[in-house]
């Protein structure tokens, strides 16, 4: 009996199929947008908040089926907890879901969370009901902060927003996942395949990216790849991989060799 | 000349219909009131009311809706 190769990814009462999740944003167009998603297989996309342009209203929704998608609110661009809870409320108002894809910048540079902010705003919008994801830094005792506040998934970067740069911190990630109990899904950093599939391969729970598929050449041919790579990494940690060694040892037989 | 009121919306000032509704002032703007999330002096105003509620004058309206976005 090996790992079961469909096993859902639950969340907060909810049951997913696909361990990825994608962003919508910096997409050439809308139609390619669309096309990478379904690619990718993603279930569950994230969409940001903001005010209508009244020259031009372009919401996503024109564009993205709701009933297609389970649709992720976040609170990107929001550098206090108040700004997050405000931008978080909105979300809610518009109607889909009470679930919040919780984002506190500290730093404009980097973009790495304002980790205290992040927690403050967590317990404010799980005692208002909310179920929040919350994006973090790769750091343990933050990552406890926000289980203890009762964030339903926990989400350290692999590297920063943007920066394709892979998973730079492998141990810390595991460790996270070990002290979780919380599906633990890293958000941001990832660049290509092989990256989502080394991250998979720590044994967390899912990924979230964006920027991987949409600033790639070819966004729906990467989707297709990050789909292949999340289930291959998925995988891969399920089966358990051999020991590694700094020796060689033989595959075939050492007997039996002509005289 | 219809009389109007000036409000902030999304941070602007303008001037808009004296005696809209939060409704009318959406659809004056082709504005899908089932996508857009209204804030009125800060505080969320519930999509059943939209219809009911008087635009006035020095109101600070917010209307939201989903972007693309990921992180």
């Amino acid at each position: 009996m090996g790992p079961e190769p469909n096993e859902l990814l639950a969340i907060g009462g909810e049951e997913f199929h696909s361990r990825l999740i994608v962003g919508t944003g910096k997409y050439a167009n809308p139609e390619v947008m669309v096309e990478a998603i379904r690619e990718s297989g993603a279930e569950m996309v994230t969409v940001a908040v903001r005010r209508v342009d009244l020259d031009r209203s372009e919401g996503i929704l024109q564009v993205l089926d709701p009933t297609e998608f389970f649709l992720l609110a976040n609170t990107a661009g929001c550098f206090t907890a108040d700004d997050a809870v405000r931008y978080a409320r909105l979300a809610r108002a518009a109607g889909f879901n009470e679930w919040i894809k919780l984002e506190v910048i500290g730093d404009v540079e980097t973009l790495m969370p304002d980790t205290q902010a992040t927690i403050e705003a967590a317990r404010v919008l799980v005692g208002e009901g909310f179920k929040v994801m919350a994006y973090t830094n790769d750091d343990l005792v933050t990552a406890l902060r926000l289980e203890d506040a009762g964030c339903v998934s926990v989400m350290p970067l692999a590297s920063p927003i943007g920066s394709g740069l892979g998973l730079v911190n492998p141990y810390f990630i595991r460790e996270i996942k070990r002290r979780l109990v919380v599906p633990v899904i890293v958000d941001a950093g990832v660049g290509t395949a092989s990256d989502a599939c080394l991250t998979m391969e720590q044994g967390v729970d899912g990924i979230l990216m964006n920027t991987a598929l949409a600033g790639a050449d070819y966004p729906v041919a990467m989707a297709r790849a990050m789909r292949f790579a999340v289930h291959a990494g998925r995988l891969a940690f399920m089966a358990g991989r051999m020991p590694a060694r700094e020796i060689a040892i033989p595959t075939s037989p050492t007997r039996g060799m002509l005289g | 000349m219809a009389d109007t009121i000036r409000v902030e919306l999304n941070g602007k000032e303008r001037e808009v219909c004296a005696g809209l509704t939060v409704r009318g002032l959406l659809d004056t703007l082709n504005l899908e009131p089932g996508l857009v999330v209204v804030e009125r002096n800060r505080e969320i105003l519930a999509r059943a009311r939209y219809h009911e509620v008087a635009v006035r004058e020095g109101d600070r309206l917010e209307f939201v809706h989903f972007v693309g976005g990921g992180a």
